[in-house]
Parts: structure tokens; C-alpha cells; sequence
């Protein structure tokens, strides 16, 4: 169970990461959806740019970490007993590591495309 | 009010008060458009190791890349894929009415009502500009 004060950072917590996944959510739905080709040349190109690969190291993150307040409140809810510590575990790593492949997927993606 | 007690509570557990629970009440659109919030909320979840697999196959080089996209071209994950952006939308506007809620706005069950409605219509229709105005309708029907 979390201390007193938790409940109110992670309510909070989670309205900034939606207000933040409004804007990057679209913004991600509408540049993935606007490639000429989802080939592999046009999503390199595409996110070697500087700005977009940082607004998709945003994204992914904020999604993630979206997600895992998501689960945790739906954890907190059905899963009693000794699998509800089990479970908000299992969770935060499981998206601890999602987000650890995005971060170097993006740094490898913002290298450039490959010649 | 007092809460009726349980005719046969077990020695070990505390008699407390239950809850009227969810087959109590008459399904209302409100009811199921906050449903649907969880569960869209999860669906997204569960979709997001194709966000990190599309990226790292993207990371990994021409190769991985080519398997993935293998992967998100079959049929069953064009028909997952576009179901995935009407579940966006959904849970992106309904979210914007929590947000509204959380801060003191559209209370009331007329306005709630009224609210989820605009929902469903402005989901609706961003699922759809988001297939019309875009690429994304050709590739999801395979169309060069």
C-alpha cells in the first residue's frame, strides 16, 4: 500500500501525463499516418530529424508512463491480497523496460539514416 | 442509513457494509461510456509492445525492420491497427471530459449525458477524418 501523500502525486501525476499524451498523441497518430510509406526509409528519415525524435522519446515516454498509473489504479482496484504488491512490481518493471527500448531506439533513430 | 447485516459473516472477517455493486443498477450511457474509459485505457496498454517493437525493428536496421512490417501488414493487424485508432480517440476525448470534471466542469446528469455524447460523435468522426485525410486508408486496404 502507498504512504498518505502518494495518492495525491500519482492523481496528479496522471492528469499531467494525459494533458501531455493529448497533444503528443496526436501529434504522433497524425506524422506516423502522414508518411508518404510506412517503409523503412521513410520512418528513418523521417525520425532522424531532431525535433521529432525528441517529441517521439516524449511520446513514448509519457504514454508509458501514462500506462503504468493506468495499471496501477486497475491493479489497485481487482488484485487483493499478497498478488497486488506482486502485480504493481510486475507492472513498473514491464514499463520501465518498454521505456528503456524506446529511449535507445530513438537515440539509435536520431543518429540519422544508414547510407 | 443502516446497513443491513450479513446473515452469515466468517468469524475471521470483518462485517462491514457492502456496496450495492454493478448488476443493481440499470445500464446507462454513462455507465458504459466509463466502462469503456478502463477498458479502452487497458486495450491501449496491451497495444503498446507493437509501439516499442515497430521502434526498435526500426532501430535494429532494413532487415528487422522488413519482419515487422511483415508483421503489422497481415490482415489480422491492419483490421487490430485501425481498431487501434478508433480506441485512441475514444479514450483521448473521453479523457478531456474527466479532465473537464476533475476541474469542477459538466456536472450534473443532463450535461453528462450530453457530454458522452459528444464523445462518441467527435471520436466517431476523428477516427474517420484520421483514415480520410490521410495515407492511412490506402495502406490499411493495401492499395499502392
Amino acid at each position: 500500500m502507498s504512504g498518505a501523500g502518494h495518492a495525491t502525486r500519482h492523481w496528479r501525476n496522471q492528469r499531467i501525463s494525459a494533458i501531455a499524451l493529448v497533444l503528443l498523441g496526436g501529434w504522433f497518430l497524425f506524422s506516423l499516418l502522414s508518411l508518404p510509406d510506412p517503409g523503412f526509409d521513410s520512418v528513418r528519415a523521417w525520425l532522424a530529424a531532431p525535433l521529432q525524435s525528441a517529441l517521439m522519446l516524449l511520446f513514448g515516454w509519457s504514454a508509458l508512463w501514462h500506462s503504468a498509473q493506468g495499471v496501477q489504479v486497475v491493479v489497485d482496484d481487482y488484485v487483493p491480497g499478497a498478488w497486488h504488491g506482486r502485480a504493481r512490481w510486475a507492472s513498473r518493471l514491464l514499463h520501465l523496460a518498454a521505456a528503456l527500448a524506446v529511449a535507445w531506439s530513438v537515440w539509435v533513430l536520431a543518429q540519422g539514416a544508414p547510407a | 442509513m443502516q446497513a443491513p447485516a450479513p446473515a452469515k459473516a466468517p468469524a475471521t472477517l470483518p462485517v462491514r457494509p457492502l456496496s450495492p455493486h454493478l448488476q443493481v443498477y440499470r445500464l446507462a450511457l454513462t455507465t458504459v461510456l466509463s466502462g469503456l474509459h478502463r477498458i479502452s485505457g487497458l486495450v491501449l496498454t496491451l497495444s503498446t509492445p507493437f509501439l516499442v517493437a515497430w521502434l526498435v525493428a526500426a532501430a535494429c536496421g532494413a532487415d528487422a525492420y522488413a519482419s515487422a512490417a511483415r508483421f503489422f501488414g497481415s490482415w489480422p493487424m491492419r483490421i487490430v491497427l485501425a481498431g487501434l485508432i478508433g480506441v485512441f480517440w475514444y479514450h483521448l476525448f473521453n479523457g478531456l471530459r474527466h479532465l473537464a470534471w476533475d476541474a469542477g466542469y459538466g456536472f450534473g446528469l443532463a450535461r453528462a449525458r450530453a457530454s458522452g455524447m459528444a464523445v462518441i460523435v467527435l471520436a466517431g468522426a476523428a477516427f474517420a477524418a484520421t483514415l480520410a485525410l490521410t495515407p492511412a486508408w490506402r495502406w490499411l486496404l493495401e492499395l499502392p
